[in-house]
């Protein structure tokens, strides 16, 4: 993890974005997912939501460092898998291997 | 033994009451706040949510903490190890709790979910455990005979907390947190195995209070509920995988947390149920405080057994996995199993030591709060459910259209959470009022001896 990815990391935490949001669908439900939100919304459209907030979400009027910082480490995030699981494979007794898993 | 012993228990527990109270209060502005992003802006739901979260726990485990404090002197006629360290163990967790409450309500994190405030507070979280433990295990160490089962979960509660609370923080260490999979294993594997550990000190209290009631202590030194115990333990252990189904890993781990999965569950309900099926109405009627409560936790069990193994299948979890579905159980769990067994507790004592107030525990009051709060929990329950299968179900692209399609269901949650809240607080409401009445001089002069 770069060290601009780990500042973000903690302002994550310092935010409690965990209170609304989820990785891995770990966490709460008021806000989206933020797993692949990089590759699936793009970093404009991310970095918008960070930085004018929007009905449900308010803006916490973070610095430029900051959202740079947050960006970074949901792109570090981004690239550890998918979720939802896109390609998976369901076992007859109800067992599933994810294209993700490790080999 | 002194006045002081059973005493320093009835304090956890009213502080429990306490925590509860105001933990269901957060709960239900965070659940207009879910439907009203604008509900008091001010009190964000990053802030009501580890408000509701932590005070809730506290309750749990404040009130099964203070179960064994006022048992173990009072009933079972062992004298505490150190009262100074049980004095301590009250004052270290009221100022931490405040702090962290302080830091909650003033916007100050820095942990991670569930424990949100800053790490630093996690180090008197840690010596109260050791206070407690160094105490449990030398007061239980006087009973020379072979334990029965409640002492052995409580103890393993112990342990096995300060074992999974330690491993909560293992992202501070930078092996960890440098590896997004690797760090999301350990905090939920550590998550999985601190509700184990909580569910030990609630269910060795639940059989403690069971066995009381049915003036036998069988069915806690029984095979079964040893068979209990080491199920208990293998699932706190190994039971975990099932809160990162989704998370990349290898496959043999996800199909052993399926295996291992649930199991527990089914034999504690058994025991309950073998339980009162052997109970005279007499002892029914004694104590009909604590026994309506223990019935209402034995459904709540089942309710909850069948939930779990389904989104305990791989296959089902893949569509339930990070929806409300998660949160009926979790609502299930503390709500209708935890709080129903810790209220059964509360009445036992409240029978015990209040002999005056023989008919407390079944008074008109705590009847209307007691039916109102298990009503609420059902619809509670069931809209969480429906609006888990809306989000699972959902196939657009839109967070914000999903949440509009299951608005209604989260509708009805937030009205059940509030009758929910209602219920509870009638019960509180009379179960601090009498806790408060018990005379600890008396209490200490009466003590029973352990059963035998």
């Amino acid at each position: 993890m770069s060290a601009e990815a780990r500042y973000g990391q903690q302002v994550f935490q310092d935010y409690n974005c965990i209170a609304c949001h989820q990785f891995y669908g770990l966490g709460g439900y008021m806000g989206p997912d933020l797993t692949n939100v990089m590759s699936n919304r793009g970093e404009a459209y991310t970095r918008a939501f960070i930085a004018a907030g929007t009905a449900t979400m308010p803006n916490f009027n973070l610095t430029d460092d900051q959202i740079a910082g947050l960006l970074a480490y949901l792109e570090f995030v981004d690239r550890t898998g998918t979720y939802p699981a896109e390609n998976y494979q369901v076992k007859w007794w109800g067992a599933v291997a994810q294209e993700d898993d490790p080999r | 033994m002194t006045a002081t012993q059973p005493a320093v228990g009835l304090r956890f527990m009213r502080l429990g009451m306490l925590a509860l109270a105001a933990g269901l209060l957060f709960g239900v502005i965070g659940g207009f706040q879910f439907l009203f992003p604008e509900f008091l802006r001010e009190l964000l739901f990053t802030k009501t949510r580890p408000l509701h979260v932590s005070l809730v726990v506290s309750w749990i485990f404040l009130v099964a903490i203070g179960g064994i404090y006022f048992y173990l002197p009072r009933r079972n006629n062992l004298k505490l190890y150190s009262e100074r360290f049980a004095i301590w163990h009250y004052w270290i967790f009221v100022v931490t709790g405040l702090t962290i409450l302080g830091c909650y309500l003033s916007g100050r994190f820095g942990g991670r979910e569930y424990f949100e405030f800053p790490p630093v507070l996690s180090i008197p979280i840690f010596l109260t455990w050791i206070l407690f433990g160094v105490n449990y295990f030398m007061t239980v160490r006087q009973d020379r005979a072979p334990w029965p089962v409640y002492y052995w979960m409580w103890g393993t509660g112990i342990v096995f907390f300060f074992i999974t609370f330690a491993e909560a923080h293992l992202w501070l260490i930078p092996f960890f947190r440098d590896s997004m999979v690797r760090e999301i294993m350990v905090q939920w594997k550590s998550y999985g195995a601190l509700t184990g550990s909580w569910n030990m000190l609630v269910y060795g209290t639940a059989l403690y209070v069971a066995t009381r009631i049915g003036g036998d202590d069988k069915p806690a030194r029984s095979k079964l509920a040893f068979g209990l115990y080491f199920l208990g333990l293998f699932n706190l252990m190994f039971g975990w995988a099932h809160h990162t189904y989704l998370v990349p890993s290898e496959t043999w781990i996800r199909t052993f947390a399926y295996a291992v999965s649930m199991t527990e569950l089914f034999v504690f309900g058994k025991i309950i149920w073998d339980w009162r099926a052997s109970l005279e109405t007499w002892q029914k009627n004694r104590h009909c405080g604590a026994y309506r409560f223990l019935f209402a936790a034995d459904i709540w069990v089942f309710v909850n057994l069948a939930l779990a193994l389904v989104i305990s299948v791989p296959a089902f979890n893949l569509f339930t996995h990070g929806t409300h579905i998660t949160v009926a159980h979790a609502m299930g769990s503390t709500i209708g199993i935890n709080t129903m067994v810790l209220l059964a507790s509360i009445f036992y004592v409240i029978r015990e030591e209040v002999p005056e107030e023989i008919h407390a525990g079944c008074s008109r009051r705590v009847t209307v709060g007691f039916w109102t709060a298990n009503v609420s929990l059902a619809v509670f329950f069931v809209a969480l459910i429906l609006a888990g299968i809306g989000k699972g179900v959902y196939a657009g692209g839109s967070f914000q259209e999903m949440m509009l399609q299951i608005r209604p269901f989260l509708l009805l949650f937030t009205i059940s959470g509030v009758t929910l809240m209602l219920g509870i607080w009638i019960v509180l409401w009379n179960a601090y009022r009498l806790i408060g009445t018990v005379d600890e001089p008396a209490a200490e002069a009466s003590a029973q001896p352990e059963l035998a």
